[in-house]
């Protein structure tokens, strides 16, 4: 049996965590040719083919990262139900084939930029299991170290701009971000991820229309599940064709719950708005979730519903099956995989727990950047230290 | 001047409440011919850090043709040797707009990832002409024409800084920033907190308010009361051509997020500034004219309304010491408290709403710090809190004058 490391691979599928798979019968390069489950829908543009190039590395890659994904938002779920997680706590299962679909398309030069619902993305963007759990507890040694929350994860290195509070206000940053990009002639393109509920924001049109005109590498990826907290989208949109809103701008519709269609639409609209300016990509998907912790998630839809999506179109079941198909892996192997996966984020949750919240002093830290004399805090200069008990 | 002899009749003063009526029969308008025998006046910035400024004279234009009243500046000697002894050094003599302007081009010229993004900046040249001539020099990828969305253009403003550029985004009027609101306070403001530290947000946002020749009340906002309370973004306010480039300079240069306030009617201010390269402190007030008897606080364009108002004191026996704060956030508590400690008796002018505004938060910072030094309460002339009317009489009076400024004053001196 072929030691074999998964590494990272050249087009930048974030490894957070180093694993050795010992276990696995294949896990070399060989090429496989995969079919999205759907055709796309595309609108003032050629959709691309429905046969993705992919590996058998990158299917076990897939499979691991999105139950790994899986497992950090249930385990998110426990600890915000035993008061460890306060406050808004947004959860992404159902979700997770966008976050790896558009990891393997891109490079960590690309920016994401997204909303309130970005563990996941920020795990994709090579975060760590431990900066997660200890953003979402608070503590120090959280990726903005405990003083941002749920919704405000960020990753410079990996240019992931967060991680916003405000629905739709992300996207002109992303255009922003794009311009940028076009300004400093870097050859990478912004995706900025909004939601259904986002996709009626003025600002968004203001955004693209910006974008159209000066021909920014941006994409602006609607992540459609459905509804925009307890409000379905044909309830709050005349038109819940997202990707046609764009109008002059091309737009595609993908199947979100599948990692390649995801994957072959993100690579597609790089290529796109590198040349031709911004695209809109339509990500129908699923949230098994509520909107948030607070919300049960079942006022406004059925369980049977919720299931049904389950069932027939959960991203890591589809990957399941194709691992298995493909004789990647046996099932007992994916079994003990998931098993390895339960118990680093335990243990992740477990370091997170024995990290110390902030310092005191951290209270008045970053709200300027030091220079010119800043040092004051409020318009008095005072400089009020609290006391913590 | 002659606007205020012409539409405060008794009438109309009795209207209003005790504080703003004055007797216009007892106010005495300075005639020209008091100012010819200073013909050369001198405005001394001060500077507690020792930066090296040198001083410009400064004969400002008051126009009776343009709507506009800019009386000559009083003389001010201060008795920093090292200051007086420097002799005026060879300047230029500008408009305050091309002041804001050369600031602007000096700085493009030095870093090139700084750019200006507004509605009509580029092709158009600005509408108060400060951007103009940039788009030709430098391009249209850096001096961009918007469409009308100050939300989505500061937005982009805000995330180009998020990578390392510098935009610095014109609000075609500051009233207009109001729709970009949630972007400065969530995003400008809190980015760099909420990132812990990863991001900076070092845009300058800035633009032309306060209340103007009757341009209606939508067009006549004062924001700085607005933003105030939002943590991470610093406020400034020029007033001169002088401070106008150096805090243009200054606020481009800095890591943080800054709001520079310019006034509508102070565009068209004459003075001569240094030719070599200078930058004011962001944080600093400056020392208008020093005086023994009574602090008045203010900011752009009351600081002209207090200067004449200062000159009919001084004919009255009164030494006032007039401060340009300058900053608006944070305060520059320094000079102001050394100013208390001298004079005991404050009074803040300014053309923020009574409620809530600049004024405000300085009376209570004043209160909690210099409480003890208070000979007198603290007192604060505002604008009125109503929407600016479009009527010319009106609008004044919307606005402290200069004659209400000498009646407080003696009010607080008695």
């Amino acid at each position: 049996m072929a030691l074999s490391r998964l590494s990272s691979r050249s087009n930048g599928i974030a490894r957070p965590f180093s694993a050795a798979f010992n276990r696995f019968i294949s896990t070399d390069t060989t090429p496989i040719t995969i079919e999205t489950s759907l055709p796309f829908t595309a609108h003032l543009c050629d959709p691309p083919s429905r046969s993705v190039e992919s590996s058998s590395q990158e299917l076990l890659d897939f499979f691991r990262t999105m139950a790994l994904m899986r497992r950090m938002e249930i385990a998110a779920d426990s600890l915000y139900k035993a008061k460890l997680i306060r406050g808004f706590c947004h959860l992404y299962d159902g979700q997770e084939a966008v976050a790896i679909g558009m990891e393997a398309a891109i490079t960590k030069k690309d920016a994401i930029i997204t909303a309130y619902r970005d563990h996941c993305i920020f795990l994709g963007r090579g975060g760590s299991l431990h900066e997660v759990f200890s953003e979402l507890m608070g503590r120090q040694a959280g990726c903005s170290k405990g003083k941002g929350g749920s919704m405000h994860f960020y990753k410079k290195d990996s240019s992931f701009y967060g991680g916003h509070g405000i629905v739709g206000a992300q996207v002109p940053l992303g255009c922003g971000i794009a311009f940028a990009q076009k300004y400093n002639k870097e050859e990478a393109v912004t995706f900025a991820l909004y939601g259904d509920g986002a996709a009626n924001q003025g600002q968004l049109f203001e955004a693209l229309n910006i974008s159209a005109l000066w021909d920014l590498p941006a994409i602006l990826v609607c992540e459609n599940n459905h509804y925009g907290m307890g409000t379905a989208e044909w309830r709050a949109a005349k038109s819940p064709s997202y990707y046609k809103r764009g109008d002059y701008v091309p737009g595609l519709k993908v199947d979100g719950m599948d990692a390649f269609a995801v994957k072959q639409a993100c690579k597609f609209a790089k290529d796109h708005a590198l040349e031709k300016g911004p695209i809109i990509l339509e990500m129908d998907t699923y949230r098994y979730h509520g909107h948030s912790m607070s919300d049960p998630g079942s006022t406004y839809r059925t369980r049977d519903e919720i299931s049904g999506v389950r069932q027939e179109r959960d991203p890591i079941e589809r990957i399941k099956k194709l691992v298995l198909s493909h004789d990647l892996a046996t099932e007992k192997e994916l079994k003990d995989m998931e098993k390895e996966i339960r118990k680093e984020v335990d243990d992740a949750i477990a370091k997170a727990k024995d990290c110390p919240m902030p310092e005191p002093s951290e209270l008045f830290t970053n709200v300027y950047v030091k220079g010119f004399g800043t040092e004051s805090f409020g318009p008095d200069r005072k400089e009020v230290k609290a006391a913590l008990p | 001047m002659s606007a205020i002899l012409q539409g405060a009749g008794a009438g109309a003063a009795a209207a209003l409440t005790p504080f703003n009526s004055i007797d216009s029969n007892k106010f005495v308008a300075p005639s020209r011919s008091s100012l010819s025998v200073r013909s050369k006046s001198y405005i001394v910035a001060g500077s507690d850090d020792g930066t090296n400024k040198s001083f410009g004279s400064s004969s400002l234009i008051a126009r009776r043709s343009q709507p506009l009243m800019i009386p000559n500046a009083v003389t001010a000697t201060k008795a920093d040797t090292a200051a007086s002894s420097t002799s005026l050094k060879s300047g230029h003599e500008l408009l305050l707009y091309e002041a804001l302007q050369e600031g602007l081009e000096e700085e493009m010229d030095r870093d090139p990832h700084v750019c200006v993004m507004g509605e009509d900046v580029g092709h158009y040249g600005g509408s108060y002409k400060v951007t103009k001539g940039l788009a030709d020099k430098f391009g249209d990828l850096r001096v961009l024409d918007t469409p009308i969305c100050e939300n989505a253009f500061t937005g982009m403003g805000i995330g180009a800084a998020m990578t390392g550029l510098r935009p610095i985004i014109e609000g075609m009027n500051m009233g207009f920033l109001l729709l970009a609101f949630n972007q400065i306070s969530n995003n400008c403001g809190m980015l760099h907190y909420t990132s812990g530290g990863q991001f900076t947000i070092p845009v300058v946002i800035r633009g032309p308010g306060g209340v103007g020749r009757q341009l209606g009340a939508e067009h006549s906002q004062r924001l700085e009361s607005y933003f105030q309370s939002i943590p991470g973004i610093q406020m400034v306010a020029c007033s001169t051509p002088y401070n106008a480039k150096g805090l243009m300079k200054a606020a481009i240069r800095s890591e943080n997020p800054v709001i520079l306030f310019e006034h509508v009617l102070l565009y068209n201010l004459k003075e001569s500034i240094p030719d070599e390269e200078y930058i004011c402190n962001l944080e600093e007030a400056e020392m208008v004219r020093p005086g023994e008897h009574i602090t008045i606080l203010t900011y752009s364009r009351m600081r002209y309304h207090v200067m004449q108002a200062a000159k009919t004191l001084v004919n009255k026996g009164y030494d006032p010491e007039v401060i340009d704060i300058r900053s608006l956030k944070p305060f520059d508590l320094h000079t102001i408290g050394n100013s208390v400690k001298k004079t005991h008796r404050v009074l803040i002018v300014e053309e923020c709403m009574r409620t809530g505004g600049i004024g405000a938060s300085l009376t209570a910072a004043i209160n909690e710090n210099f409480h003890d030094y208070l000979d007198a309460p603290v007192m604060c002339l505002s604008s009125q809190d109503v929407p600016t009317p479009y009527a010319g009489t009106l609008e004044e009076w919307t606005v402290v004058q200069p004659a209400q400024i000498v009646t407080a004053v003696e009010q607080l001196c008695q």
